[in-house]
């Protein structure tokens, strides 16, 4: 028992991580609204952005800036500074994914106009009976 | 100059993006000519950079100078080299065909039509040039939402079907971006090279068989691998003429691309087939994934999407000649992606050049077109046999090389699933030959095209068409050339 609560606790990052991960999927595969299921998506992206920055937090660290110094002769030691390159990539991974969520928008809006429902089950008849 | 063939390649594109979607302020007819330009540029690069990594080897390029763990490096050999040079130039010849279906189909959007177009280049070239996971991941992106916005700008069902593409597209970048994660968590880089040198240590980590699994599956989805594959048929259906035959043949190839990349560069051939022991599974998947893929291509009784499941049923050839883990098998299946490219496009390039005449694809509306159209109904056949598998075409080469590689493995359930789609794409082809040769001509009115109105299309599309049938035989005949000087110099180098 007590294996699994410092499983649980010691890592609840990546537990956090996959609670997300499997609200997002939930949303985009059984909600039935196309927006619902937009969110749904947003959401599983949030959750490996989300992983990304946690793997680069270290305990006890801090920001990765560099005061400035007259003498450089001090070392730099790295475990005083969190890892700043996956927080960079998620900068990245960010963008994506507000772009995917903007052109997915846009498909929404002229599957709405051509169909004036945003309900999938309700389109999927509107298509069965043309 | 000559040191910067790599990054031209997909910096060109992306310049002439920006500079096509602003000229569609000023003239719209000044973006063919400008698109032509860019992409000319580029696939012109690509032909001179294959010419220097067939003499060099390996070109390395390092952008802004950083050193490659830290910097983001291309990374270019005979593999990368070889099918870069088959999208640019296929792209190129795809864009001057295609000019008449996107005049028809998209009119007033040409602007916004071709800077996608030069968009979803740079996310193919870069997918392809890139030495980087994480870059990888960033450009895959970039070709997958413009294939979206490509595929969401036909009418009817077109948005809906990109919808749906977009959700099992993002979901497949996701698993992809995941896969990186944990190999970023147990390497520390993200750089190919620097990671393939890593990981020796660490094979028996579940966390790296996770990262496995993870980028498997979202190549996966994203090369519509046969049971991930429900988003295809619709996207690439539904989407207008000239947006299908740029997607089809391309994206699906180049996800391949990444497959091989990974197993060869990444995660080493002896963590894929001595450690995980994934060859036998993933060989009878794909077996599964040709022969479905060529039962539903029967049940379809329109033209495009009986191509789309073929394409399917092609993407089973191709994993499953790269899981067979020998040397012909992985030597199939990069020839077949090189073949397969050529003759997806010109299938789709026939099918358009008759949809812009007929209207409609419907099978039983292409009666009595080779009376109509016989240069394009000539290419058909020579695609057709091409996809059957006769041998003076490519087509019979690259099977060949599987169906040997399969007998050299043992795995007879992959021989006769290959023979197997071969039987039913003479099926396929035969029907479509006859209803179109014997049938007689009929007029569909309500569609506005009488009999006269149905002829040869415009040499601006036929001169291409012509162009890539011919290159299915000329490439089949310099097999040997290829197979020595391009493709057995990867293999070597891995130990096969």
């Amino acid at each position: 028992m007590s294996d699994l609560m410092v499983a649980i606790v010691g890592k609840y990052n990546y537990w956090l991580c996959i609670i997300l991960m499997m609200i997002g999927l939930y949303a985009m595969i059984a909600k039935k609204n196309l927006i619902k299921k937009l969110v749904g998506m947003n959401i599983f992206q949030t959750s490996i952005i989300l992983f990304y920055v946690s793997i680069g937090c270290k305990e006890g660290a801090t920001i990765p800036i560099l005061e400035h110094r007259a003498d450089h002769s001090v070392l730099v030691d790295a475990a005083h500074y969190i890892n700043p390159l996956p927080h960079v990539l998620m900068l990245t991974a960010i963008v994506v994914s507000v772009s995917t969520f903007g052109v997915a928008l846009a498909l929404v809006l002229k599957v709405y106009r051509k169909h004036k429902t945003l309900e999938e089950d309700e389109i999927l008849m509107q298509l069965r009976s043309e | 100059m000559i040191d910067h063939y790599p990054v031209l390649i997909v910096i060109l594109p992306l310049l002439f993006a920006f500079v096509v979607s602003g000229a569609a302020w000023i003239r719209e007819s000044l973006c063919f000519p400008l698109t032509v330009i860019g992409m000319g540029l580029s696939a012109f690069f690509s032909v001179r950079l294959l010419g220097q990594v067939a003499t060099t080897g390996l070109v390395e390029y390092r952008l802004g100078g950083w050193e490659t763990p830290w910097g983001i490096g291309y990374h270019v050999d005979y593999l990368n080299g070889l099918v870069v040079t088959v999208v640019t130039v296929l792209a190129f010849i795809n864009l001057i065909a295609t000019r008449k279906n996107v005049e028809q189909e998209t009119p007033e959007k040409a602007g916004a039509f071709y800077s996608l177009y030069l968009l979803f280049i740079v996310g193919l070239t870069g997918i392809l040039l890139t030495g980087d996971l994480f870059n990888l991941y960033v450009l895959l992106e970039v070709a997958s939402l413009t294939s979206y916005a490509l595929i969401g700008m036909g009418s009817g069902r077109a948005p809906m079907a990109s919808l749906n593409y977009l959700f099992m597209g993002t979901m497949g970048g996701c698993f992809y971006l995941l896969g990186v994660g944990y190999l970023y968590i147990m390497t520390g880089s993200l750089n190919m090279v620097d990671v393939a040198t890593l990981l020796p240590q660490l094979f028996n980590s579940s966390a790296i068989v996770m990262a496995f699994i993870f980028c498997m599956v979202g190549v996966g989805i994203k090369m519509a691998f046969f049971p991930l594959h429900m988003w295809l048929p619709n996207a690439y259906g539904f989407a207008p003429t000239a947006s299908a035959s740029l997607i089809a043949p391309l994206m699906t190839k180049v996800m391949v691309y990444v497959l091989i990349r990974l197993i060869l560069t990444v995660f080493s051939v002896d963590f894929a087939f001595v450690v995980l022991k994934m060859g036998d599974p993933m060989v009878w998947l794909s077996s599964l994934a040709i022969v479905a893929g060529a039962v539903f291509a029967l049940a379809q009784k329109n033209l495009k999407r009986m191509f789309c499941y073929i394409v399917v049923s092609e993407i089973g050839y191709m994993m499953g000649g790269v899981w067979l883990g020998n040397n012909a098998g992985m030597t199939g299946a990069i020839l077949h992606i090189l073949n397969d490219a050529i003759m997806t496009l010109c299938l789709f390039l026939c099918a358009g050049t008759i949809f812009y005449r007929t209207g409609g694809l419907d099978l039983d509306r292409l009666k009595g077109l080779f009376q109509k159209m016989p240069v394009t109904m000539a290419c058909f056949v020579t695609v057709a046999l091409s996809v059957i598998g006769v041998p003076p075409t490519c087509g019979f080469f690259s099977k060949w090389y599987l169906i040997s590689g399969g007998l050299q493995a043992g795995q007879y359930g992959f021989v006769a699933a290959l023979l197997f789609s071969s039987l039913v794409n003479v099926i396929l082809f035969f029907r479509v030959i006859e209803i179109s040769y014997y049938g007689d001509f009929e007029d569909h009115h309500g569609h506005g095209s009488s009999p006269e109105a149905v002829m040869e299309a415009p040499a601006s599309m036929l001169v291409p068409l012509l162009i890539v049938s011919v290159g299915l035989i000329v490439v089949g005949l310099y097999t040997g050339g290829i197979v020595n000087h391009l493709i057995n110099p990867i293999l070597m180098k891995q130990g096969f």
